[in-house]
C-alpha cells in the first residue's frame, strides 16, 4: 500500500520552543522541529546535546520545563506535553524504543508482542472479564494477536526463537525485536534511540532496511536517534541537528551535511 | 569452582574445611558454648566447650566430605530460564494426580481426623500462597504484609456472619471484596515503590491492620478476639449433635451418626474446593491480558509505560485480586477455629506465607504446593526433635537455597506459545 509520490506530507509532530531544564542545567534550550508522516526524521548531534532528553519530553517520561508539542492526525491535535505517559503511547499512538534496550526479557518473545497488543486485547476480552470464562471474542481476538506478531517474527527471521525468553536472544536481534514491539501498538509515530547502537555493519544495513520498509508500507513517521552517520545519511528524509541542548541546523542530509555549524560542532571550531 | 577445589587437591579441601570449622567456632562459641542459668543460684553462666567441639568437628568433617563428592551431587546454576515442552505436560499430569490424591485423601485407609486436619491447615496455606504469588510472584512487588488480608478476611466473615446473621457461603463473597478493598487501599500509597521500599511500607501496613485489631475493642473484640463463629453447613445443614428448631443436621438427613468428624472432612472439602477455585483462577488470568501486564511490569515497568498499559490500574489490580484471595483463605480460616484473635495474624503468618513462595519458585503454582507441604508440616513430624524443631525447620530452608537457588519449581512456562507442545 505505496501511497501516491506526490500526495504532500502531512506534518505529524510540531515541537514548539521546547524546553527542558534540570536545575540549572538546560539540557533542552527552545527547540522547534516538525516531523511528518511517512518521513524518516533524524536527530542527531554530540554526546549530551539533549536528544533523548526531546525523546523523553514527547514520550511523557519528562514534563517538559516550557513549549509545546502538538501531535496532530486525522484532524484531530492533541497536547503531549499535558498527557500521562502511557496515555502518549495509547491516545496518540507515539511508540518508543530505548537506547539501553527494555524488553521484558524473562517474557517469551511472542509473549512481548503481545503484551504490545495490550489495549485491543483488553478490549475483546470484555476488560478480562470475559476472557476469565472463555469469551469467543476474546478467543479470536488473541489468534489474531497472534497472527500480527507472528508477521513480524516472520520479518525478522525469529519465528522458530518465538518460545524463548527474549533475553536469551543475541543483542542485535533483541534491538530488532523491540522495534517489532513498538510497531505491535500500531503506532502513528515511531521513534528509536540510538537503533545501530552495538551492531555490526551487517546489522546496520539490515536495520536500514527495515526502517524504510515500515515507513514505506505503514506510511508512519519515524522519528530516529542515531550517531552512525552511514545509517542517518543513508535513509532520513529530514535532519535536526542539536549541540548543546540547541538547535543548530535542521534540513535534508546534503543541506547539513555542508552546513558550517554542524561540522563545527562535530569537528571541532578553527582557532 | 569444584573444579578448582580439585586441582589444588588435599591441601586445599583441607584449608577449605578448616576455614568453614572457624566459621562454626565462631558461631557455635556463644551459641551452645554458654550455658545461662541462675534460677536458684543467681545469674551466672556454666561453659560448655564439649558441645563447640562436637559442632567444631562436625562441620570441619562434614566441608571436608563434600569435598570429595561428585560435582554432579553439588549445587550448580542451572539455565533456569529454559522451558522443556515435555516439562509443562510433565506438571501438568503432576498437578492432576495431586488433585486426584487430595480429593481421596479423607477415604484413604491410612487417614486419619489429624491427618485431615493436617492437610487442611496445609490447603489454606497452599491458597495463601497462591494468592500471595500474584503480587509477588507475578506482578514483582515484594509484600510483607499479606497476613493483614488474610486478617481483613477472617474478621470481616466473623462480624458479618455474627451480626447480621449470614452463611459462609453468603458472608465468603463480602470477605473477599472487603480484603480486596484493603488491598487497593494498600496500593495506593505505594504506588511509586518498589523493591525495598516497598517491602518496608507492606510490612507497616501488616502492623497497623494488627494494632487496629487489638486496640478497636468495641468492634473486634480486642486482644480476646471473636467467639463462636457460626461453623459451615451444608446446604443449611449443621454438623452438629442436635439440630437447631426448624432444621435437620447432616448426620439426621443422612441417617448416620453423630460424628465430629464429619465435620473436619467437611472443612477439608470446603478448603479443597475453594484451593481448586484458586488455581483456576490464577491459571487462567495468568493467560488475559491483566496476568501478561503483570508479569510485564515485574520485568520492566518504563517499558510498560511506552507501550501504553497504565501502570496504576495493573498494580492496584494486583493487589487487589492477590489480597481477595488471602480474603477468602482468612474466611475459611475463622469457620474452621470458630475463634480469631489478632495472634493468629502477626508478621510470622506473613513471613511464612512469603517463604512459602518464594521457596516454591516465584510465579509456580506447583512449587507453592510442594513448598507448603514441607513447611507446614515439617514442624510436625519434627515434634520429636523437641527444642531442635526450629533447627530443622531453618535447616530445611537453607538446604533449598542452597540446591534450589530459585525455589523448588523454578521453570517459566510461557502463557502463550506459538508452536504446540511437544514440537520443537
Amino acid at each position: 500500500m505505496s501511497a501516491p509520490a506526490v500526495q504532500e506530507k502531512p506534518a505529524l509532530l510540531a515541537v514548539e520552543r521546547l524546553s527542558m531544564r534540570f536545575g540549572g542545567i538546560k539540557a533542552v534550550d527552545d527547540v522547534s522541529f516538525t516531523a511528518y508522516g511517512r518521513d524518516i526524521t533524524a536527530i542527531i548531534g554530540p554526546n549530551g546535546a539533549g536528544k533523548t532528553t526531546v525523546f523523553n519530553c514527547l514520550t511523557g517520561f519528562y514534563r517538559p520545563s516550557a513549549g509545546h508539542l502538538a501531535f496532530s492526525h486525522e484532524g484531530k491535535v492533541l497536547a503531549l506535553e499535558r498527557l500521562q505517559g502511557y496515555r502518549i503511547a495509547r491516545e496518540a499512538g507515539v511508540a518508543r524504543t530505548f537506547q539501553n534496550v527494555r524488553l521484558f526479557a524473562g517474557m517469551t518473545v511472542l509473549e512481548n508482542l503481545i503484551v504490545a497488543q495490550h489495549r485491543a486485547l483488553t478490549r475483546a476480552s470484555g476488560y478480562n472479564l470475559g476472557g476469565l470464562f472463555g469469551l469467543k471474542r476474546h478467543r479470536l481476538a488473541e489468534r489474531e494477536a497472534v497472527e500480527k506478531a507472528r508477521a513480524w517474527l516472520d520479518r525478522l527471521k525469529l519465528a522458530d526463537r518465538a518460545d524463548d525468553a527474549a533475553g536469551n536472544l543475541p543483542y542485535g536481534q533483541q534491538r530488532r525485536l523491540e522495534i517489532a514491539r513498538a510497531m505491535c501498538t500500531d503506532p502513528k509515530l515511531l521513534c528509536v534511540d540510538e537503533p545501530a547502537a552495538g551492531l555490526n555493519p551487517n546489522e546496520k544495513a539490515g536495520l536500514a532496511q527495515l526502517l524504510i520498509s515500515i515507513r514505506d508500507t505503514y506510511g508512519i513517521g519515524i522519528l530516529l536517534i542515531e550517531h552512525d552517520m552511514s545509517v542517518v545519511m543513508g535513509i532520513s528524509d529530514h535532519i535536526v541537528v542539536l549541540n548543546y541542548g540547541r538547535k543548530i541546523a535542521d534540513g535534508s542530509p546534503s543541506q547539513v551535511r555542508r552546513d558550517p555549524a554542524v561540522i563545527a560542532a562535530y569537528l571541532g571550531e578553527e582557532a | 569452582m569444584a573444579a578448582a577445589v580439585a586441582a589444588s587437591g588435599w591441601i586445599g579441601r583441607i584449608k577449605e574445611a578448616a576455614l568453614a570449622g572457624l566459621v562454626a567456632f565462631a558461631l557455635a562459641l556463644p551459641l551452645a558454648g554458654i550455658e545461662t542459668t541462675g534460677a536458684e543460684t543467681g545469674p551466672g553462666f556454666v561453659t560448655r566447650f564439649d558441645w563447640v567441639a562436637i559442632a567444631v568437628a562436625a562441620v570441619f568433617c562434614g566441608k571436608l566430605l563434600l569435598g570429595f563428592l561428585p560435582s554432579q551431587l553439588l549445587p550448580h546454576q542451572r539455565a533456569a530460564r529454559s522451558v522443556a515442552a515435555s516439562e509443562g505436560r510433565t506438571i501438568l499430569y503432576i498437578g492432576l494426580g495431586a488433585a486426584a490424591f487430595a480429593l481421596a485423601l479423607p477415604l484413604m485407609p491410612f487417614s486419619s481426623r489429624y491427618l485431615v486436619d493436617l492437610a487442611t491447615s496445609v490447603l489454606i496455606y497452599i491458597m495463601l500462597g497462591w494468592g500471595l504469588n500474584v503480587v509477588v510472584g507475578l506482578a514483582g512487588l515484594l509484600n510483607l504484609g499479606y497476613a493483614a488480608f488474610y486478617a481483613v478476611g477472617a474478621y470481616s466473615f466473623a462480624l458479618f456472619a455474627q451480626d447480621f446473621d449470614l452463611s459462609f457461603w453468603q458472608a465468603l463473597p463480602i470477605a473477599g471484596l472487603l480484603a480486596a478493598l484493603a488491598g487497593i487501599l494498600l496500593g495506593l500509597p505505594v504506588l511509586r515503590l518498589r523493591g525495598d521500599y516497598l517491602a518496608i511500607v507492606t510490612l507497616g501496613f501488616g502492623e497497623i491492620v494488627r494494632l487496629v485489631l487489638i486496640n478497636w475493642g468495641s468492634v473486634t473484640g480486642g486482644p480476646n478476639g471473636i467467639n463462636g463463629i457460626p461453623r459451615p453447613t451444608l446446604f443449611g445443614m449443621p454438623f452438629a449433635p442436635a439440630a437447631p428448631p426448624g432444621a435437620t443436621t447432616f448426620s439426621q438427613f443422612f441417617g448416620l451418626g453423630f460424628d465430629p468428624v464429619q465435620r473436619v472432612i467437611f472443612l477439608y472439602y470446603v478448603i479443597l474446593l475453594l484451593a481448586l477455585a484458586t488455581n483456576w483462577f490464577s491459571l487462567r488470568i495468568r493467560r488475559l491480558p491483566i496476568g501478561r501486564a503483570w508479569e510485564a511490569l515485574r520485568e520492566d515497568e518504563i517499558a510498560c509505560r511506552a507501550l501504553g498499559i497504565n501502570p496504576t490500574s495493573v498494580k492496584l489490580s494486583a493487589f487487589a485480586i492477590s489480597a481477595m484471595l488471602g480474603g477468602f483463605a482468612g474466611a475459611f480460616f475463622a469457620t474452621r477455629q470458630g475463634f480469631i484473635s489478632p495472634e493468629s495474624f502477626g508478621f510470622q503468618e506473613s513471613a511464612t506465607v512469603l517463604a512459602i513462595v518464594v521457596l516454591g519458585g516465584l510465579g509456580s503454582q506447583l512449587g507453592v504446593v510442594l513448598a507448603a507441604i514441607v513447611l507446614v508440616t515439617l514442624p510436625e513430624f519434627g515434634r520429636e526433635f523437641d527444642q531442635f524443631r526450629m533447627l530443622l525447620f531453618g535447616a530445611a530452608m537453607v538446604g533449598i537455597m542452597i540446591w534450589r537457588p530459585r525455589g523448588i519449581l523454578a521453570n517459566r512456562a510461557p502463557s502463550i506459545r506459538l508452536k504446540p507442545k511437544g514440537v520443537s
